[in-house]
């Protein structure tokens, strides 16, 4: 069990601030996040559209501005778990027990969501058969891709992943592309190797087709297409391979006992604390009279709830507030002072 | 102020006044519309505020920019009329618009 005196939920700007400002005080903390990288919505949605209303900075981008947050972190040492979603959060005294679910369990008095708009997860077809068959013969990413080979695979979407995937299996597998429209969003020499393929017979590409129906028995057998013209097409399909980005879960989030709105987390002004003692959230997640969802919101958002985290994780010390201009001790966690 | 009808999928249907210059996504939220998630605040990143524009209005509309149409592979049963809300901004034009709110966003 990994003891801490924060666990934050999401390694989004607003997490990471929240992280920079509880090791400022002096605080622990670790951060888990459902993607394999750290940045949340800014990194995964929007990595090269500039932003203009961070202060004092004119313009960055997503990625920009991820990279000076983990930079601001260097001073510190601060464990990620990434790849993981928090799936429960369960009251043990005056503590918070907290399990992923790869397994990792926290101990904490503290629990900080800044999960933005909750955990991205693939999306999936949108035909519901398709259930029956997830993690069997219906995949929306590829772990071993050694099963395909000498298979017929089906991969939908215009993207990079599907092209990549397409272009990879065709070396060993039948592999039918389908896309919902003759343009591809992928990066253009993938697109042309992809294009060079179909043209020495390795892919067969449908375009303008999408997905009605699977068949099977256990495992997938065929599956159905149509195009915009209502035509439809009757094709093997040994695995179907769904690529069309990822969005966005409020997820195992809703099971925690805490007051929601929509989507969002009601909290207080003071100290971003939910209905739940030691639970707080920030960030696009939390809500309250007059919220604005903005990153530089976040960060004020942050900065109170780490020091709200504070009594909980130190109940006989005081806070004291202090800058980092000028105070000895901010100075020496920072490392500018011996 | 121009009305824009929302056709949700529990086959009930909505007209609001929504103020110029706001987006069709905006209209839905403000008005507490149910279907249009938009999660990504209106940023054309995220494909949850997906709508199907009524056929006679479709090509009336100012046309896609390229990342809409990219936003739209992404998005639940795409199909000809669909359009991203956040993308068509109401203006005198669009008073009596009409569209069809999908039974999910994703």
């Amino acid at each position: 069990m990994n003891k801490t005196d924060a666990l934050i939920i999401g390694a989004g700007p607003t997490g990471l601030f929240t992280a920079h400002q509880l090791n400022l005080i002096g605080l622990s903390c670790e951060v888990v996040d459902n993607l394999d990288k750290i940045g949340g919505q800014c990194i995964e949605l929007y990595p090269d559209k500039p932003i203009y209303d961070i202060p004092a900075v004119p313009e960055c981008t997503g990625e920009q501005l991820t990279n000076n947050l983990i930079n601001q972190l260097k001073p510190f040492d601060i464990k990620f778990h990434l790849n993981q979603r928090v799936e429960e959060v369960k009251r043990d005294n005056e503590s918070w027990i907290v399990k992923t679910n790869s397994g990792t369990t926290f101990l904490t008095p503290n629990v900080i969501i800044a999960g933005g708009v909750g955990s991205f997860e693939p999306r999936k077809f949108s035909v519901k058969e398709c259930e029956y068959y997830e993690n069997k013969s219906v995949f929306y990413s590829v772990k071993d891709k050694k099963i395909f080979e000498g298979k017929t695979v089906a991969i939908f979407g215009g993207g990079d992943s599907a092209l990549d995937w397409a272009v990879e299996l065709s070396k060993n597998s039948k592999v039918n592309l389908i896309h919902r429209r003759d343009e591809f969003r992928g990066a253009e020499a993938t697109v042309n190797k992809m294009r060079t393929l179909v043209k020495e017979g390795k892919i067969n590409l449908f375009t303008k087709y999408q997905m009605t129906s699977v068949k099977g028995n256990g495992q997938l057998e065929s599956i159905e297409i149509k195009n915009d013209e209502e035509e439809k097409k009757n094709i093997k399909a040994d695995f179907a391979l769904g690529f069309f980005g990822l969005i966005m879960q409020l997820g195992p989030i809703a099971n925690w006992g805490l007051n929601l709105d929509k989507k969002t987390i009601e909290v207080d002004t003071e100290k971003f604390e939910t209905n739940q003692k030691g639970i707080y959230a920030v960030g696009d997640i939390c809500s309250y009279p007059g919220k604005l969802k903005l990153i530089l919101s976040g960060f004020h958002e942050g900065a109170l709830a780490a020091r709200a985290c504070f009594k909980l994780a130190r109940p006989n010390e005081k806070y004291r507030f202090e800058f980092t201009t000028t105070s000895a001790n901010l100075l020496k966690r920072l490392g500018k002072k011996e | 102020m121009p009305k824009i009808t929302y056709n949700t999928p529990d086959n009930k249907t909505h007209t609001v006044e929504v103020q110029n210059g706001l987006t069709v996504m905006e209209g839905a939220v403000q008005n507490d519309i149910p279907g249009i998630d938009a999660d990504c605040g209106g940023g054309m990143a995220c494909a949850t505020c997906h709508v199907y524009v009524k056929e006679d209005w479709f090509n009336r509309l100012p046309k896609k920019e390229d990342g809409e149409e990219d936003m739209l592979d992404m998005a639940f049963e795409p199909k000809k009329n669909s359009r991203l809300s956040c993308q068509l901004i109401v203006s005198d034009e669009l008073d009596g618009l009409v569209v069809n709110i999908p039974t999910k966003q994703a």
